[in-house]
């Protein structure tokens, strides 16, 4: 599959948005959908849909089959020694909840820190925060520098004594910074500090393997990755998994029930309770599928040029203002517009049917670091060209003209 | 969809220069209003005299031109009208926002009507009307003192 073409195989580039041709420059929100993706919902639910791993019956057979394949395919793809160590949950934001959860619940007690960056999603922040309340617990933040960096220097100084886990983020998804998080994970072992990883923008965009990684928990969103909404991935070394506790109880993840007691079932069924979310987890087959047929490496050479080539273009306009300069950088264009609002300039693109995002993008505390109270936001996708970016510049001018005449 | 219709002159010049922006001296009534989805934020402050009239009425803030420019007409238009006034301003306005073609109360005079419906523009732009409505929520719970803080993911528009 050639990346250079990749536009017709999403079916919604097809169509027009309320006239225009779409410039969809939101992928660090959520990817469109290949047509593979969408038409695999379709089968499955026209041709085989049954409920998985409970009935005997051919269908209920061949369901489960279909969702453990998928299993298998993310396992290869990021390169995890166990396909026990995939488990599906409802999103990313679900995925580290269920490690803040059961993580504080059994290893952690009043006084202990939690380790995040100021440039953490709320969604890496918030399911921790429950635990200040829960536990006592106290959660530091590494520092970003003026590139909008977390260096290893601002982990290093942040680790303390008390602190029992750290949570990060793989890439920014406001400053695109892309962190050094095998350096990261080496310093945290060899201080005994399991690590988790929000994978969010690291997995869609870069090369991942686990087992070179060596971190102990990475949480994947599968909607931002070509795939269905509704699923997210939570990897986590088996060990772990085998030490904590169940997050949700229900059916599936049991393993015999009596008025006495209850014992768990076996991994992964232990953090799958009740009907997961099977037509999502079959259909992200494909999108694991789609990815290796153009090949990550090609991606990621893709994104980059797309990248550097956007940054060239908006430096040229001197009224924008790129929010970061980190030393890695993925494909996120965050900025400012002199004298125009980022909600006022996401209405405007839109007009020409150029989709981007304006506000904090969930990340308040690095907006309030910033000094800004919104940015605009253009993140780039595998089905991006040139063309999108100097579509964007030229709407970015008129924002201009109208603003400021 | 029209652009031209949201950022009209009007707009735009209100929302590059808000008028009272600022502080009033001895408020004796105020609220805070947040949209957590954009981050903007108002905080009107008021100073109705003895007989509840608005004697001044200013606010401080950031947002869009959208919010900035709604809460500076608002600003304008019921400065010198009393509570009872303010407070059926404020829910035509929300109801032209939401539903009506028009400005309907015999509380304002026509330029200030004129000046109101230029905000109309957003009715087609969904995302934007919270908005355009967060000042004017803010003022009503700084009249009634119910809240201390108006967020807009907690009401409807
Ligand atoms: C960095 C980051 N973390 C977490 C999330 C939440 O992911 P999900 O939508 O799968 O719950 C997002 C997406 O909004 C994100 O960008």
């Amino acid at each position: 599959m050639n990346i250079d073409n990749i536009k017709k195989e999403f079916p919604i580039f097809n169509n027009k948005v309320q006239n225009n041709d779409l410039v969809y420059l939101d992928s660090a929100n959520s990817s469109q959908k290949p047509q593979l993706v969408v038409d695999r919902i379709y089968d499955f639910y026209t041709k085989e849909f049954s409920n998985v791993g409970r009935s005997v019956h051919y269908l209920a057979v061949a369901a489960t089959n279909l969702y453990e394949n998928t299993r298998v395919l993310v396992q290869q793809y990021i390169n995890a020694k166990d396909k026990n160590e995939i488990v599906f949950t409802k999103g990313a934001t679900e995925a580290i909840n269920l490690v803040a959860n059961t993580f504080g619940q059994k290893f952690l007690s009043k006084g202990d820190e939690i380790l995040l960056t100021e440039l953490e999603h709320h969604s890496n922040y918030v399911p921790w925060h429950y635990l200040r309340q829960s536990k006592g617990v106290n959660i530091r933040f590494a520092e970003i520098n003026e590139n909008g960096d977390v260096t290893i220097e601002s982990i290093e100084k942040n680790i303390t004594k008390k602190t029992k886990i750290i949570a990060i983020t793989h890439l920014s998804n406001v400053t695109g910074a892309i962190l050094p998080i095998k350096e990261i994970i080496d310093l945290a072992h060899s201080k005994n500090i399991p690590v988790l990883i929000d994978g969010c923008q690291g997995a869609p965009h870069l090369k991942l393997d686990m087992q070179e990684l060596d971190c102990d928990f990475y949480a994947i969103s599968c909607h931002k990755m070509y795939g269905p909404t509704g699923l997210g991935i939570l990897y986590a070394k088996k060990k772990w998994l085998e030490e904590l506790p169940p997050y949700q109880g229900g059916g599936g993840m049991i393993r015999e029930v009596k008025k006495e007691g209850i014992t768990y079932g076996d991994l992964p069924n232990k953090f799958e309770a009740g009907t997961m979310a099977t037509a999502q987890v079959i259909a992200f087959g494909e999108s694991i599928k789609f990815l290796n047929k153009i090949g990550i490496k090609n991606i990621e050479k893709h994104e980059k040029n797309l990248t550097m080539y956007g940054e060239e273009v908006l430096r040229k306009n001197n009224s924008v203002k790129l929010i970061g300069n980190p030393k890695n950088k993925g494909s996120v264009l965050s900025f400012t517009l002199d004298g125009v609002h980022a909600h006022d300039i996401a209405t405007i693109l839109d007009e020409d049917g150029v989709a981007i995002r304006a506000g904090h993008h969930c990340c308040q505390i690095l907006h309030d670091k910033l000094g800004l109270s919104a940015t605009a936001r253009a993140s780039l996708g595998v089905y991006n060209v040139k063309e999108d970016l100097d579509k964007l510049n030229e709407s970015l001018k008129k924002c201009i003209k109208i603003f400021n005449g | 969809m029209n652009l031209k219709e949201l950022y009209q002159e009007i707009i735009l010049d209100h929302g590059k220069n808000p008028r009272n922006l600022r502080k009033t001296d001895n408020f004796n009534k105020d609220a805070k209003g947040h949209n957590p989805l954009c981050g903007d934020k108002v905080h009107v402050y008021l100073k109705l005299d003895e007989n509840k009239k608005v004697e001044d009425i200013s606010f401080e803030g950031e947002g869009c031109a959208i919010s900035m420019a709604s809460a500076s007409i608002m600003t304008d238009l019921v400065k010198g009208k009393d509570e009872k006034d303010v407070k059926e301003i404020v829910s035509d306005f929300l109801q032209m926002i939401k539903e009506k073609d028009e400005i309907q109360t015999n509380l304002l005079k026509e330029d200030e009507k004129t000046k109101l419906m230029c905000l109309s523009g957003v009715k087609q732009f969904p995302m934007r009307v919270k908005c355009a409505t967060l000042s004017w929520h803010t003022l009503t719970s700084a009249i009634d003192r119910s809240q201390n803080e108006i967020n807009t993911e907690n009401m409807d528009l």
